[in-house]
């Protein structure tokens, strides 16, 4: 792998953040309101409910560790949908840059815009709504990662779908984190849901986050193997979402899809 | 077995079928260094087709793609590390600027001193002015101008150019055209060159290919195969090749 190649893409969606408010915005408008709006909900639950239950660190920090998850899955296929937007595709995959070196150039991508997104987050939701991080104690560095590498897998994943079905595929992408939150158990425990949904459940590195950090706030340990579990199935997701993307890749190469890949493509 | 290094590209026996439809059909060729080939022929006959398996855009039903004796379908990067194109329905991202273009692509092709190369070339394609202008907001003319500069970043020893003069006007036509015979002479490159513009073909090819229903049908020296099948141009030559030619027999 080039480091310049992996550079170039990053270098590219610099250009194209630094001179549009209409994609700077996104970044932090839309996870600031979320954390603003999951702010007031805790607070008028924590007054009407009396019981002592720690709805801001339960309820605002699951919404804000799963506004990451989807900031990093976002920060993507954004990436990704510029090449489809500018119907650049020739131009990149006419070149030496290979799809490993192109996937990691939309994942460091993701990384700086998901940080981004994150700060934000985190400081609306600690100087307006008190929310400490210092409650998941050492637990908040494996969750983020854990959540992290779910939200490279998704993304991946979802431009696989783009590459294969078309531009307009990219509505079936951005409600798959809303598709799968039920299954993860962000608001609630796991137990709580139908045994057809918690088997689908324990397939979903996620939910072993949300698990965990509800332990974590009722005062109990994570279970290590827990958190291994988790890691093990993003880890594996990737995988996955790598090995799905190059098969769409090379049945794009194989049917001409990326040569003309303007047109509607769902067949 | 593998093609002779020599060659700067060597087509084999290459075919691409879609179904039971034959779009290349088995073509040989090669481009030899310092040499500018033509690839002629009427629309749907195969040309882009072809550039797009040499591109690695598209995979080959079967046959081999070698540049610089590298085999494109084992070695991809490296063999493409050399290559480069522009084609009218490859435009660069309109978003972007001229600079930022030819910065990003500089870094994907691993340019050297690419600052240095990048100054030369918005010189030599009279893009100076334009190197602020977002790409989307340039004449055709122009964004022409700048997908030939990024075809020339990475001083590519295989230059593939689809109509390449298309939108451009005759005065800049012209000077693209030399400039493309000063970097074929000046280097060890060669160039794969489509046209509908049979004057243009003439000046600046040394070789070309009719290409027919996924079929070479002819190739020779532009200037004296009209003369060798009976006709009194290339063009009239191409017309024969695109609608009746299995009347085509040499003198």
């Amino acid at each position: 792998m080039r480091f310049s190649r992996i550079a170039a893409i990053v270098l590219r969606q610099y250009y194209l953040v630094r001179g549009s408010p209409s994609r700077i915005l996104p970044m932090f408008v839309w996870v600031a309101i979320d954390i603003v709006l999951w702010g007031f909900i805790t607070k008028y639950l924590t007054v009407i409910s009396g019981s002592g239950f720690h709805f801001v660190p339960t309820l605002l920090g699951a919404v804000l560790l799963w506004d990451f998850l989807t900031r990093v899955m976002q920060g993507i296929t954004m990436a990704f949908f510029e090449d489809v937007w500018s119907r650049n595709f020739l131009n990149v995959f006419a070149s030496p840059i290979s799809v490993p070196e192109y996937l990691a150039g939309l994942v460091a991508t993701s990384i700086c815009t998901s940080s981004l997104g994150l700060a934000v987050m985190v400081t609306v939701a600690t100087l307006a709504f008190g929310l400490s991080f210092f409650a998941y104690g050492a637990m908040l560095a494996p969750f983020l990662f854990v959540l992290f590498l779910s939200g490279i897998a998704l993304g991946i994943m979802g431009t696989a779908i783009v590459l294969r079905l078309g531009p307009a595929a990219e509505w079936f992408v951005w409600p798959i984190p809303a598709v799968l939150s039920p299954f993860v158990g962000v608001f609630y425990p796991l137990s709580t849901l139908p045994n057809w949904m918690r088997i689908i459940s324990r397939a979903l590195p996620p939910s072993y986050v949300f698990e965990g950090m509800r332990s974590v706030i009722a005062g109990h340990a994570v279970p290590a193997h827990t958190l291994a579990i988790g890691f093990g199935l993003a880890v594996l997701a990737i995988l996955l979402a790598c090995w799905f993307f190059v098969q769409v890749y090379r049945y794009a190469v194989e049917t001409g899809l990326i040569a003309r890949y303007s047109a509607e493509t769902v067949s | 077995m593998p093609a002779p290094a020599t060659n700067v590209l060597s087509i084999s026996n290459l075919c691409k079928s879609y179904g039971q439809m034959a779009a290349v059909d088995n073509i040989s060729f090669r481009v030899e260094p310092n040499e500018i080939v033509g690839l002629l022929g009427p629309n749907g006959a195969g040309k882009t087709t072809t550039i797009n398996m040499i591109l690695g855009v598209l995979a080959p039903t079967s046959g081999a793609i070698a540049i610089e004796g590298v085999d494109i379908s084992r070695q991809r990067s490296r063999a493409l590390s050399n290559t480069n194109f522009a084609a009218v329905y490859a435009p660069l991202p309109g978003n972007l600027t001229v600079e930022q273009n030819l910065r990003v692509f500089g870094m994907i092709y691993a340019v050297a001193n690419l600052a240095h190369r990048l100054e030369d070339l918005l010189r030599q394609f009279d893009l100076v002015r334009f190197r602020q202008t977002k790409c989307g907001v340039l004449s055709s003319g122009e964004q022409t101008r700048v997908c030939l500069a990024k075809a020339m970043l990475n001083r590519p020893q295989l230059l593939l150019l689809d109509e390449p003069t298309a939108s451009l006007d005759p005065a800049t036509a012209r000077e693209i055209r030399t400039s493309i015979r000063e970097f074929v002479a000046s280097g060890t490159g060669g160039v794969l060159w489509t046209s509908h513009n049979m004057y243009e073909v003439q000046e600046v090819c040394d070789r070309v290919l009719f290409l027919s229903r996924g079929k070479i049908l002819l190739e020779g020296n532009p200037n004296t195969l009209p003369n060798e099948y009976g006709k009194k141009s290339l063009e009239e030559l191409f017309i024969t090749v695109a609608r009746e030619p299995l009347t085509l027999e040499p003198n």
